[in-house]
């Protein structure tokens, strides 16, 4: 996102919205006489017509907050708080993953599933963690992504955790037909699941397998829900979008560390501002000897890995 | 405007009578339209894990069904070439099918894009100015868009030559030129697009290929022209239809040419995987043989295609066997399996196994997928049917606006022999 653009967008998207409030308007009438009173049809309406969360006003934002804080609150039960934090100035998040104190435990898996609000059934990883020889080094086509969590670490192999690699030039983002997903200034690949269309597109463009989709409809039990969500976070998503990592952007936009650095027994997963040149992220690059994966496709992750 | 009602009153005339096989046809593909769209309803409330596609694989039967149709529908353009260009007779009738049949392929691409979407009720969001369509980047957004002006360039086309034969005046030749220039590079558009799509994935080395448009052309001219002639000789038989023999000739000799580049750069293809023997070349070993010891389920497939291509391709080379109507049809049918294949299992199931995490998930797919899919084709048969069942009404038939004008009913020796 170029600095110059958010001036000339509000003006373009208010014309076009109230262009589709029309238009809206008309298509929906049909089903709107099914609804009972003057509010629940607004808000049906108003559901159908809403353009992508990048492009709302601070108002129009605020009223969807509301709406999907009533909405999940009724759904689970108990309150649920949805937010809308902005990204801090002057921040651009980076994270190192130390292979060599991996030990396969997937703590991080199931961490990140209970941080994040992933479907419980079926089940939904953010985290893939894959099992691979010492001897071969990282070598995708004799990695173990179903090995047993239970026997590790095993002899002779190492552990290789994957997920979004939050890419400078994220391929999922340009391939994406209705600029549902996009980048952050803070640098975090994030998606609005009420604008994507549930195409796939960037899961077939992403090259570390970080996206997942909704095949149905999620389900995680009340008791288990984190009712502290973010709006382009750890909401509940619903069926036929596609979620991924978001760096736990609910949790590191107030200051705090993602759920998968926090739970880590060996400490292999590091986190940090990349333009601090204080922080321990960028003591990692500059003092370790790290790796991006993939480099030769060139999408320039910020997801380091390095040999402690 | 009120002769354009006449010839839509004309048309619902035509498209309702018919002998007793015509209704019986269209029987048969309105009870294959009600079982697909029962299924796809079932997956529309249930969600896609009613198809067999995951994340490891996310696009499958559907998108493979797309990519041939939308090689069938490109077809149209090389017919188109020479009859308007060149004012090559023989070729007028064969251009107007081959446009109905892109008419109904492209009908049939989006819906296969529509069901294959987790959200198809925002599809919206993909229309100029209603959505945010992601462009220049994303190339689906292109595809949508070059689709929809391909379709409304064949639907202008072919309505308006019929439309004029049905007032049996002489159309605007410099009108029709012009769009039908127009639709050439649109073909060659919406294949390329298409291609693009796949070729444009980094992530993906078997897609990644600088030939995949190139052959994705070369194939689709094999393909799109065996269902035309196919069709052209089923329509001889059953209605009033006259081909020359000399445009069926024509036809397949062009197909020899396409089948020829379609072998070379599958050759070239397959060349540069296994002489540089790189590691992506597990997809290719996927393909045709399998990894890690075990075989591959969709090998059969591959070889079939491959086989069927060659043969195909060494029947049309010789004049004889092209000319000849057994092995003509016999070619025909072969090197529409075989690009059949190659469009849909052996270009999308490679290039998502092994993932990539280097995890392989085997995929075949599930009773929805195919009874959604066996729906949306006989949706485009029906959209054939009734457009054929005009245009030959009225191109060959004696319906036109004289006799449509004055009594309510045609008489039944106009209407019969048209069904």
């Amino acid at each position: 996102m170029s600095t110059g653009e958010p001036e000339a967008k509000p003006a373009r998207s208010v014309s076009r919205r109230s262009a589709l409030k029309c238009l809206g308007g008309a298509a929906a009438a049909a089903s709107v006489a099914a609804c009972s009173s003057n509010a629940e049809r607004a808000k049906f309406v108003e559901s159908f017509i809403r353009t992508n969360f990048r492009e709302l006003s601070d108002e129009d934002r605020q009223g969807l907050i509301k709406h999907w804080e009533k909405k999940y609150t009724k759904r689970y039960g108990k309150p649920v708080t949805v937010s809308a934090t902005p990204p801090q100035k002057d921040v651009l998040f980076g994270y190192a993953l130390d292979i060599s104190r991996c030990i396969g435990c997937r703590r991080c898996v199931y961490a990140c599933v209970e941080e994040n609000n992933q479907s419980r059934d079926p089940q939904v990883h953010w985290i893939t963690v894959l099992e691979m020889d010492k001897d071969k080094g990282v070598d995708l086509h004799h990695a173990n992504a179903h090995y047993d969590a239970e026997s590790v670490p095993q002899p002779g192999k190492f552990y290789f955790p994957v997920q979004c690699q939050q890419c400078e030039d994220p391929p999922c983002v340009k391939s994406c037909p209705v600029g549902a997903t996009w980048q952050e200034p803070d640098g975090i690949v994030t998606i609005d699941y009420d604008w994507c269309v549930g195409c796939r597109c960037c899961m077939s463009a992403c090259p570390y397998g970080a996206r997942h989709f909704n095949w149905r409809e999620p389900s995680i039990p009340a008791d288990e829900l984190n009712t502290e969500t973010e709006y382009l976070g750890n909401r509940p998503r619903p069926r036929g979008v596609v979620e991924k990592c978001t760096f736990c952007i609910q949790r590191t936009r107030n200051g705090q560390y993602p759920a998968c650095v926090e739970v880590c027994p060996v400490g292999a997963r590091k986190f940090g501002n990349l333009l601090d040149p204080e922080s321990e992220i960028r003591y990692i690059i500059e003092n370790k000897r790290i790796f991006v994966f993939k480099k030769e496709l060139n999408t320039r992750p910020k997801f380091f890995y390095y040999y402690g | 405007m009120k002769e354009f009602f006449r010839f839509v009153g004309g048309s619902v005339r035509i498209v309702t009578r018919g002998r007793k096989m015509y209704y019986a046809w269209l029987g048969v593909l309105v009870l294959l339209i009600i079982q697909g769209a029962l299924a796809y309803a079932e997956q529309f409330r249930t969600g896609l894990v009613l198809t067999d596609m995951r994340d490891p694989l996310s696009w499958g039967f559907y998108i493979g069904n797309f990519t041939f149709l939308v090689g069938v529908a490109a077809a149209a353009v090389m017919l188109v070439i020479p009859a308007y260009v060149y004012h090559w007779k023989p070729m007028r009738e064969v251009v107007i099918f081959g446009e109905l049949l892109a008419i109904a392929a492209i009908l049939m691409c989006l819906l296969f894009v529509l069901v294959d979407m987790g959200h198809p009720e925002r599809f919206w969001h993909l229309i100029p100015f209603l959505g945010t369509p992601n462009l220049p980047s994303s190339i689906l957004a292109w595809d949508a868009m070059v689709l929809n002006v391909y379709l409304a360039l064949n639907l202008v086309v072919a309505t308006y030559l019929i439309f004029c034969a049905f007032y049996r005046r002489d159309y605007n030749h410099s009108v029709v030129t012009a769009l039908v220039i127009l639709s050439i590079p649109a073909a060659v558009s919406i294949h390329t697009v298409t291609a693009f799509l796949y070729n444009g994935m980094a992530s993906r080395p078997y897609w990644n290929s600088a030939i995949l448009a190139p052959r994705f052309l070369a194939s689709a001219f094999c393909s799109g022209p065996a269902i035309l002639l196919i069709l052209f000789q089923v329509l001889r038989r059953t209605t009033r239809f006259e081909i020359q023999k000399e445009a069926l000739h024509k036809i397949a000799e062009l197909m020899a040419y396409a089948m020829a580049i379609n072998l070379f750069l599958f050759g070239a293809e397959v060349f540069r995987e296994y002489y540089s023997n790189t590691e992506h070349l597990v997809h290719t070993q996927y393909l045709f043989s399998g990894l890690h010891g075990h075989p591959s389920p969709i090998a059969k497939y591959a070889w079939g295609s491959v086989i069927l291509g060659i043969v195909a391709f060494v029947l049309f080379l010789i004049p004889a066997a092209r000319r000849h109507p057994v092995s003509m049809n016999l070619g025909c049918v072969m090197i529409y399996i075989s690009v059949y294949i190659e469009k849909g299992i052996a270009l999308i199931v490679p290039g998502y196994t092994p993932d990539v995490l280097g995890q392989i998930y085997e995929y075949v797919p599930s009773i929805t997928e195919v009874r959604v899919s066996v729906g949306i084709f006989s949706v485009g048969f029906l959209a054939f049917t009734l457009m054929v069942k005009v245009a030959i009404g009225v191109l060959f038939g004696d319906i036109h606006a004289a006799n449509v004008r004055d009594g309510d009913t045609l008489s039944p020796a106009t209407a019969q022999p048209a069904g």
